[in-house]
């Protein structure tokens, strides 16, 4: 493909692509639109643009309307990311030419400030766009924090305001607040399927729970234990609404010593209820004395991840009260074996195929035992190798054929290297 | 016909185990063995002074042992390329020996100088003695490619034949044989430089915790051995922060210590206590990791960065050289990881668990810097801290590549904590924490002011702030390497919620 086609014409009277000793009989340029568009799909931005530059044909092609329902602005500055960025100029024509066939839009932004207002800048253009998908994400720090939050409140608004068919939203570590969720449920929550906003600070319960009233078809929904609440949960429960199909809950601790509400039972077993198959997908990253709260109580959580060490009492409490656990890491826990909690878990948690231990210890045998009521169901099983303590029944190099028996597959612990 | 043999150390600094050595001294005349460095070029180069000192000990005591074999090291100021030809014609060459570098720049370097060499008429033999095994052998026997998941490169070379074993020491016998006439203004044209001629200032230096060179190397494993007689039987852990008299990285580093030589005095104990057949491979740990890496790099030109790196997952990893200066430079206001980064750059040397804890901070756990960063630090400071291991080691940390798994983050409170409760290891290189008692010493900023003021250290005056806050960092962390495997794993169509982490 050349950059700069030159279009001699021929004893047709026709244009043709420059290619020397091109046969008239494969005539490029006259290659059906459908054609064009099915090869240009294929090709990634830079080279399509190449391409639209050897004809008028194939620079129309360039424009055709599907090529531009999706599109990834990634906004980069040198002095903060090792990262390309999406050329301004293109950026341009996009906004001049193609901003009304856009529909499924995401930002990606590395750690500057100025990367996210040239974000929101982009959003409060796109007036004609009608977008189904928007995702707003930071790749290193979340400089979208840092964009005065009346610019980007606007410039999500213009979005909210025009698109009227937003299915899927990802806000996550923005400055979103109630008043703005107000104007995306106004204008979409007949379409609202997915929305996921963990650590937004300025939104409040009452916020959220006004996107649950009104956006009956939510499936997806990420937020901070902050926001949870039984409301919450009843108003996902409510007969009105969909079955949910996943609920994301990050449990953060901003200072030691923090203290968290709890959430009644009945709250979790209304969605429980409503929605038998959802997952539920929980990260503590908590001091190991802010536990209190939880685990107290049946609760339906599916996916449980400690990102911070975690008593063994608590692990003790997971293995009783998580009957539909399914996934569990624990990145730390200390010096203490964890023998009694995994059997616990083994036997309680029966649905349980995937678990990460980190920093923890087990003895070989306990370990053994695990699987082996675990059994084939442990599809995933990521042990770090330091985890495992030889006792008299197996050593190290004994237990990964322990293990690798009683899974049905090969299985080793993950190592560290140790130079 | 006269043979004139010129044996070019570069690593491999010793007389033992050293089979180039040999091929130099059999059947010749005459031999020189020599060094090649370029004063001007050090200064420029990102090492540190520790590595610098190493290495001129190691030289030192080269030149000590051909001393006592009638003759002597010979180091030579310049850059290869132009020393080569220069010697050749004055010494008369007629063949060169060095030891097989298996990195791509070391293979590079070595063509250019082989092909040169021919055109002086000059024999070159090389011999593989710096890695245990012939690592194209390995990469052979795996489909041409270099084992990228430790546990596959172990099965492979379980499946092959022992490394071959190690040559003794170069003799006086073999040495007699062929003398090199050492002129005697030796010591001006060919003497060790020292520190200072390297453009380092020496005053208040304090003396080094790893002595370099083959003796010291030689007595170390000597101890090494004693000591862990007990380790054959049984698993002890056994983490000592503090530099061990019996630890060996830096001297397989610099090849002062020959690898065949400690694969097989391991396994000779081993199999004398257990009385078993054959050895596990975790008997050889650290040797095998080392020869892991080696041989994923042995090929891979671009091994050392993320850009054009067929192995390396592109990670959108953040640029802030106010960060990276404070972790460098052990000012993050974390005293774990701060102890670690003085105790690495005061004596060029810290266990790997450190390793882990400060390279998981510096990337995937805390600051979201690139591995890059990390490891040309390492690189100037840390004393076996060879190329390929480097590299290969940051890759891995930062869960960069060889298939890691990212959700388990180190905490750098919680994770110091647990490796040395008594928090002597802080005390010891952060002094001004000393009176902090252990309960707030892995995390100062928690005591209260009027205990921060009695242990004379208030934190944001006499010992930084905590440069950010980890629970935050290690959530976002989570989350954008999960951005980024999900987007790899999109391509292989893995299901969006089972392994929702893993």
């Amino acid at each position: 493909l050349k950059k700069n086609g030159k279009k001699p014409e021929n004893n047709l009277g026709e244009s043709e692509a420059v290619a020397a000793g091109e046969s008239p009989l494969c005539d490029w340029s006259l290659l059906p639109q459908e054609i064009l568009l099915h090869i240009f799909q294929y090709l990634p931005l830079l080279d399509r643009a190449y391409a639209s530059q050897v004809c008028r044909g194939w620079n129309e092609a360039f424009h055709m309307p599907e090529l531009w329902r999706c599109f990834e602005f990634e906004l980069n500055q040198p002095a903060s990311s090792y990262l390309k960025a999406t050329h301004p100029d293109l950026i341009k024509q996009i906004i001049k030419r193609h901003s009304n066939h856009l529909q499924y839009v995401s930002f990606k932004v590395d750690s500057s400030t100025e990367s996210a207002e040239a974000a929101c800048d982009i959003l409060s253009q796109l007036v004609n766009c009608s977008l189904k998908t928007l995702g707003l994400i930071s790749t290193a720090r979340p400089s979208f924090m840092e964009v005065p939050k009346s610019h980007f409140i606007s410039a999500l608004t213009v979005v909210f305001v025009n698109s009227k068919s937003l299915s899927s939203l990802k806000i996550d570590d923005t400055p979103v607040d109630d008043p703005s969720l107000k104007v995306l449920v106004a204008n979409n929550s007949d379409t609202l399927k997915l929305l996921k906003m963990s650590s937004c600070p300025h939104v409040s319960p009452a916020g959220i729970l006004c996107v649950a009233d009104q956006c009956h078809g939510l499936r997806e929904l990420a937020l901070n234990y902050h926001l949870l609440s039984d409301e919450l949960l009843l108003a996902l429960s409510s007969e009105k609404h969909v079955h949910l199909e996943h609920l994301r809950i990050d449990v953060v601790s901003e200072n030691p010593g923090q203290h968290f509400h709890t959430i009644k039972k009945s709250s979790w077993d209304a969605m429980v209820r409503h929605s038998p198959k959802f997952n539920l997908v929980m990260y503590f990253y908590l001091y190991e004395n802010e536990f209190g709260p939880f685990f107290n109580d049946e609760i339906p959580i599916t996916h449980l991840y400690f990102g911070r060490s975690v008593s063994k009492e608590v692990l003790g409490r997971v293995g009783l009260h998580c009957p539909r656990l399914v996934e569990l890491v624990v990145c730390a826990n200390g010096l203490r074996p964890l023998d009694e909690e995994l059997i616990r878990i083994a036997k309680h948690c029966t649905q349980l195929s995937a678990i990460g231990l980190g920093e923890c210890e087990v003895s070989c045998s306990a370990f053994v035992e695990f699987v082996k009521m675990c059994g084939r169901r442990l599809s995933q099983l990521s042990i770090m190798e330091e985890v495992l303590i030889p006792d008299h029944k197996y050593s190290l190099d004994e237990i990964h054929w322990e293990v690798s028996k009683h899974l049905g597959r090969v299985w080793f612990p993950d190592m560290m290297p140790t130079w | 016909m006269v043979v004139n043999s010129v044996h070019w150390f570069r690593k491999g600094l010793r007389l033992h185990d050293n089979p180039a050595l040999q091929e130099a001294l059999s059947g010749a005349d005459t031999v020189r063995c020599v060094y090649i460095l370029d004063p001007w070029f050090a200064g420029a180069a990102n090492v540190g002074i520790n590595r610098w000192r190493f290495l001129l000990e190691s030289l030192e005591d080269l030149d000590n042992s051909l001393k006592k074999l009638n003759s002597r090291l010979f180091v030579v100021r310049g850059q290869p390329t132009e020393v080569f030809p220069r010697l050749f014609k004055e010494w008369n060459v007629t063949r060169l020996t060095f030891e097989y570098d298996p990195e791509p720049y070391g293979k590079e370097r070595d063509g250019a100088i082989i092909k040169m060499a021919q055109e002086f008429g000059v024999e070159t033999v090389v011999r593989n003695s710096h890695t245990l095994y012939n690592l194209d052998r390995i990469i052979e026997m795996n489909n041409n490619n270099p084992p990228l998941t430790f546990k596959r490169f172990q099965a492979i070379v379980s499946r092959l034949e022992l490394p071959r074993r190690p040559l003794a020491p170069v003799s006086q016998q073999q040495m007699n044989r062929c003398l090199g006439k050492i002129s005697d203004n030796h010591d001006q044209l060919y003497s060790i430089p020292s520190l200072e001629e390297l453009g380092f200032r020496t005053e208040g230096l304090p003396p080094a915790v790893w002595r370099g060179g083959e003796s010291e190397a030689l007595d170390r494993l000597s101890r090494y051995l004693d000591k862990n007689v007990w380790v054959a039987n049984t698993r002890v852990k056994t983490c000592s922060l503090y530099a061990s008299p019996t630890g060996l990285s830096p001297y397989l580093r610099f090849g002062c210590l020959s690898c065949r030589v400690l694969y097989y005095n391991l396994r000779e104990i081993y199999m004398k206590l257990c009385k078993r057949s054959s050895p596990p491979l975790s008997l050889y740990g650290q040797l095998l990791w080392r020869e892991f890496f080696y041989t994923a790099a042995t090929n891979n030109p671009n091994f050392d960065r993320m850009e054009g790196n067929p192995i390396c997952v592109q990670i959108p990893w953040d640029q802030n050289p106010e960060a990276l200066a404070k972790w460098a430079e052990g000012r993050t206001g974390f005293p774990w990881i701060d102890a670690i980064m003085t105790q690495l750059r005061q004596e060029g040397w810290i266990h790997h668990r450190a390793r882990h804890a400060v390279a998981c901070f510096l990337t995937r756990g805390d600051l979201w810097i690139s591995w890059e960063s990390g490891m040309k630090v390492f690189e100037e400071l840390l004393l076996d801290a060879d190329w390929s291991v480097n590299a290969g080691s940051w890759m891995w940390l930062s869960c960069s590549a060889f298939f890691q798994q990212f959700f388990h983050c180190y905490c750098p409170v919680g994770f110091g904590r647990r490796t040395d409760p008594s928090g002597d290891y802080i005390r010891r290189y952060i002094p001004i924490l000393k009176d902090f008692p252990n309960r707030y010493i892995y995390e100062p900023w928690n005591a209260p002011e009027s205990l921060q003021k009695a242990a004379n250290c208030v934190v944001g005056v006499d010992y930084p702030k905590p440069m950010i806050n980890h629970a935050e960092g290690s959530r976002l962390n989570i989350e954008r390497m999960k951005q980024v495997y999900q987007q790899l794993s999109h391509y292989r169509g893995l299901s969006k919620y089972s392994s929702d982490l893993l």
